[in-house]
């Protein structure tokens, strides 16, 4: 829709092209010659590959885009499934009629973003080759973040424009794969931890180390997410894994998760699609994400519970960032200030259930829904905070190595 | 062929005006342009991403690289790794895909037969069966299979009667196993051997089998020596069309199976794509799939094929 309203060429590299046509100084040959490389860069690209640029470090090239913001009042934003306030009444989202009223901007609001990797997958090629992927907000999990970041694929974050970045949680001021949030503003958290059926097995549990008990035999499962199975594997043989660990430590808790899934303890290792076993009853007990076991207990009489592990949980945070030419950079900047404020931030996790990084927002919950004021899973105590961990960045070689490791012992 | 027929008509052509014969000969070109646009999308479509595809298979990943990150090479070492790692799994991908050809053939055989030549007198009965063979294209591939893991789950009827039986011991279950995930790609490319099957059988000339009983022949030889082999071609494009994408399947192996013991190859792709940012050996892994069907495909044509498909 966005892209019909653009009348300039955006494609740097037909820009390029179109700049030579205008400038006249060619040739028959030249303008067939520059058709060419285009079909070859563009060939390159398309495999996902830099072609041409061989070192390291940032791979995307430095693109200028002019701001359309103030002649288009729109804002294109893709996030997760069940992760924005939604009216199944009125079909709409509730925050973004409200941000429309307030600042005019409509939002293009999409559910495209399945799996980190995936969503990398489609969008790579044409960010690394400075192209607007026609959305000016995507919600990405940290490592995933800290990857394209890294890369150069995202703008640079204007902080006069979003005044409420006041309301970030202090524990999430400084992150080590973006220092001072200048590409990435929180979206919501989460942890990973472990759950179990109640009825089906009353004792529960405490520790990772208590899922491997046998009257659970091929009753576990577990999350394809290399960085919240590991981290809570590792976190359970006492590693701290935002601090200093290596291929070693990593290698051990592989060898646990090989073990148990070889005895056919781990029946499964999944994504999002875990739940779907959880409710069919294939599944008693498992390593799991919070927000999905709240809603799901919802919709299913209060069956599960959730805890982190005595070991410590993961503790994960989607961001929204602004990619690479997308023209609509102070749009994508007012609309992050206006879901810092706390009252639009309550609203959004009384419908998500999962933690809110905005500072007051507990407060503003009161009047929304009482109940939820003493979640720990939406508002997490101190206690819960000291337990969850980060997994700390990796660099890219670490990242390629562990996941294709982590990947051929989950047997993909 | 074609220099045949005219060497048998050449005593006409002497006969002919010169006008004639450029007439004929444009007729033949207009057919060759016909060709073309076909020829023009196989090309860009088809020949241009395979050529892309063993280009990307080569490439390498300069040191200190970022993910993603790859330069073109001629790095053959790329495959040694992808198969080193992961032949197991090429080989249960064939494995899986022919128990799948071979059940779907022994299922859908009868369909096609009850269908094409023992209901050709009914019409509408006839009819309602066809459209329900035709019925689950109507519904999505993967909603289907998700069904099916209700159908097969733990706590479902299947399961539950498996184990009140002893079939299934009391702390067994059905999906993420190998009996799943081939049961899966077995009922998902049923129509696809049941279809050309009885677009087959459904010429048969019913007078022929008349005749082999009236010389005597049993039913079954009439079979073996009759039908059989006038539907071989049929069975022919059933198993080709069911074992082809069996083998390069992966949504009955993730939805059902989704265990060390049920992957199959394509998810192996798609990991090495999507997860560890592994173009190149993704790529490579896709060659190699691809030039084993094509080779398992030359050699089935070879022994088994019929003139036409040669």
């Amino acid at each position: 829709m966005s892209h019909s309203q653009r009348r300039r060429p955006e494609d740097p590299q037909i820009r390029a092209l179109a700049q030579m046509i205008a400038s006249r100084s060619m040739s028959r040959r030249s303008v067939l010659g520059a058709a060419g490389a285009l079909g070859v860069t563009g060939l390159l690209a398309a495999c996902g590959t830099s072609g041409t640029s061989g070192g390291g470090g940032t791979s995307a090239a430095p693109v200028d885009v002019t701001d359309l913001s103030e002649s288009e009042k729109i804002v294109n934003w893709a996030n997760w499934t069940l992760y924005l306030d939604y009216d199944d009444g009125t079909k709409k989202y509730p925050t973004l009629e409200q941000f429309k009223e307030l600042t005019g901007i409509s939002t293009n609001y999409s559910e495209d973003i399945d799996g980190n990797d995936t969503y990398y997958g489609k969008v790579q090629a044409q960010l690394n080759a400075g192209q607007d992927i026609g959305q000016d907000i995507v919600t990405l999990t940290d490592w995933m973040a800290a990857r394209i970041i890294r890369q150069g694929f995202t703008q640079e974050l204007d902080h006069a424009n979003i005044p409420n970045i006041s309301n970030l949680l202090p524990n999430l001021q400084e992150v080590d794969f973006d220092p001072g949030r200048h590409h990435s503003l929180t979206w919501q958290s989460g942890y990973a931890g472990i759950a179990w059926n109640k009825s089906r097995f009353p004792k529960g549990l405490k520790s990772v180390s208590d899922l491997w008990q046998p009257e659970l035999k091929g009753r576990i499962t577990v999350l394809d997410e290399m960085r919240d199975t590991m981290g809570l594997l590792l976190l359970d043989a006492g590693v701290d894994i935002s601090g200093q660990w290596g291929e070693s430590e990593f290698g051990a808790g592989l060898d646990v998760l090989r073990e148990n899934i070889a005895s056919g303890q781990i029946r499964q290792v999944k994504g999002n699609s875990y739940k779907e076993d959880f409710i069919s009853g294939d599944a008693i007990a498992g390593i799991v994400w919070s927000g999905d076991i709240v809603q799901m207990n919802f919709e299913n009489d209060d069956q599960w519970e959730f805890v982190i592990p005595e070991g410590g949980g993961t503790l994960w945070s989607d961001n929204m960032l602004v990619p690479v030419a997308s023209p609509h950079k102070a749009n994508a900047e007012r609309l992050m200030d206006f879901y810092y404020q706390p009252e639009v931030a309550a609203q959004v996790a009384a419908y998500v259930n999962f933690i809110s990084p905005v500072v007051g927002a507990r407060e503003a919950m009161e009047a929304i829904d009482p109940e939820l004021v003493d979640n720990p899973l939406i508002f997490p105590t101190d206690d819960d905070l000291e337990h969850a961990y980060a997994f700390r960045s990796l660099d890219a070689d670490e990242e390629t190595s562990f996941t294709s490791e982590f990947q051929q012992s989950i047997g993909a | 062929m074609s220099s045949r027929v005219l060497g048998r008509r050449g005593k006409k052509l002497d006969l002919r005006s010169a006008e004639e014969l450029r007439a004929e000969r444009r007729k033949g070109r207009t057919g060759q342009y016909l060709v073309l646009p076909g020829m023009i999308g196989l090309a860009l479509f088809f020949a241009l991403p395979v050529l892309v595809l063993l280009a990307m298979s080569l490439y390498t990943k300069p040191p200190g690289a970022e993910i993603g990150e790859f330069v073109p090479a001629l790095q053959f070492s790329n495959y040694a790794v992808m198969l080193e790692a992961y032949w197991p799994v090429l080989l249960r991908s064939f494995w899986f895909a022919l128990i799948a050809t071979v059940l779907a053939l022994l299922i859908g055989y009868p369909m096609a037969y009850l269908v094409a030549v023992r209901l050709r007198q009914h019409g509408l009965l006839k009819g309602i069966l066809l459209v329900l063979l035709i019925a689950p294209f109507f519904s999505s591939f993967i909603l289907r299979t998700q069904a099916w893991k209700q159908i097969l789950s733990d706590e479902g009827f299947i399961a539950q009667t498996l184990k009140a039986v002893s079939l299934l011991p009391a702390d067994g279950h059905l999906t993420a196993t190998p009996i799943a995930v081939v049961a899966g790609l077995t009922y998902n490319f049923l129509p696809f051997m049941v279809l050309p099957i009885y677009a087959n059988l459904d010429r048969l000339d019913t007078r022929l089998l008349e005749a082999s009983g009236d010389l005597y022949a049993n039913p079954v030889t009439t079979f073996t020596k009759v039908t059989l082999p006038l539907s071989a071609s049929g069975v022919f494009a059933g198993t080709l069309l069911t074992f082809i994408p069996a083998a390069g399947d992966y949504i009955n192996a993730s939805l059902l199976g989704n265990n060390r013991n049920t992957t199959m190859i394509g998810q192996v792709i798609d990991s090495r794509f999507f997860r560890v940012i592994d173009y190149p050996g993704a790529a490579a892994l896709s060659f190699v799939l691809m030039v084993s069907i094509l080779i398992l495909v030359i050699i089935y044509i070879r022994r088994f094929g019929t003139r036409e498909l040669m």
